[in-house]
């Protein structure tokens, strides 16, 4: 299935971008903005939680704290019911815990949902290694719930990359996650 | 104590154009009692989470009202969803119909059963408005106010156990259900 340059597979492939900028908190915020997004439902962790001063200052996103993944799932859910554009923001611990919630949202509701979901230590082990095996399940976890994804890297993809990436989910009526290498 | 027939013909007399999220053992007696495009079965359900797709629903339209039903065992699963409700102020009541057990399994205890004062957890949550009964005409003499008055509001209803349930149906396919709420309510 192609979506205009992004095709999708199991993988989530994004084009060469010219365009580069640190993904960071404003550059996420700008692109979760351009992309129509109302609300961000989140659990931050360290590299996550930095977007929170951007996300905060948008004037057309709401930022709704949850205190459990599935929990954060389940209230884009009801979002999304109600006609609201949200996107989930978890780390891969989470998405592990959340896989109930997950199964039912997409599969069971058949919703559209997009997560962002980092992914602890994946950027170690591209290069230093590390023995946090993180990265080494959340492929496989994301597989197993039959979502297209994508993984974006902080210094490599920007603000354009996450727009291509939402937009194409959305253009599809398609669940999918992006993957922040952290 | 009330039956859960008895609590739920009581709120169905009261919800008025208010959506009502359903799931586990209260969609085995709500179509009974009322089965519009405003009443949605969340049953396939991720046990725990009726409350928090109540809680998003009416956050994305907060002009409705939602009133989210569910037993003892779901929100067991799901606590922290009451730090988020009381954070996340949104035109929601929440109905706990607390019969000690998990009704859909057959009837096996919750943990702690019976010695959970779930009013308790919601005011420390921060939920500003709660409500709690075990007298069927306390309910209905107060179910109205509660019910139209500002959310967030729980109210903790003490309900006899029944034992022998079977898991229930849903009263449509999901797709349908979905459809039939966003013509409902605007979307």
């Amino acid at each position: 299935m192609e979506d205009g340059n992004v095709h999708f597979g199991s993988e989530l492939r994004i084009p060469n971008s010219t365009f580069r900028i640190m993904l960071d908190g404003p550059a996420i915020t700008d692109s979760l903005e351009a992309c129509g997004i109302t609300h961000v439902v989140w659990i931050p962790d360290s590299h996550l939680g930095t977007w929170e001063s951007a996300l905060l200052r948008s004037p057309s996103i709401t930022l709704i704290r949850c205190c459990r993944e599935g929990e954060a799932i389940a209230v884009a859910g009801g979002l999304m019911l109600g006609g609201a554009k949200p996107v989930v923001i978890i780390q891969c611990t989470g998405l592990f815990e959340a896989g109930d919630a997950l199964r039912n949202i997409v599969h069971d509701l058949k919703l559209p949902l997009i997560l962002l979901v980092g992914v602890r230590s994946q950027i170690a082990r591209e290069t230093t290694g590390t023995g946090d095996n993180c990265p080494t399940f959340t492929v496989p976890i994301v597989d197993a719930w039959m979502l297209p994804h994508v993984m974006l890297h902080p210094e490599r993809h920007g603000a354009s990359d996450v727009i291509a990436a939402v937009r194409a989910l959305q253009n599809g009526e398609r669940a999918g996650v992006l993957l922040i290498a952290e | 104590m009330m039956t859960q027939r008895e609590a739920l013909e009581v709120l169905a007399a009261e919800r008025r154009e208010r959506v009502v999220v359903t799931t586990m053992s209260s969609v085995g007696i709500w179509p009974t009692l009322s089965d519009g495009p405003k009443d949605f079965a969340y049953l396939p359900s991720s046990m725990g989470q009726g409350i928090s797709i109540a809680l998003g629903l009416a956050l994305a339209k907060p002009g409705l009202g939602v009133i989210s039903v569910m037993g003892d065992g779901s929100l067991l699963m799901n606590l922290g969803s009451l730090i988020t409700v009381a954070s996340h102020p949104a035109n929601l009541a929440i109905i706990l119909l607390d019969n000690g057990l998990y009704e859909v399994t057959g009837g096996q205890p919750v943990a702690n059963a019976g010695r959970t004062d779930f009013a308790g957890m919601a005011r420390a949550a921060g939920i500003p408005h709660v409500f709690a009964f075990d007298d069927l005409e306390q309910w209905k003499q107060h179910a109205g106010q509660i019910i139209a008055g500002p959310g967030p509001s729980f109210t903790w209803l003490k309900v006899q156990a029944r034992y022998g349930q079977k898991t229930p149906l849903p009263p449509r396919p999901m797709a349908e259900q979905i459809q039939r709420l966003r013509g409902a309510i605007g979307n």
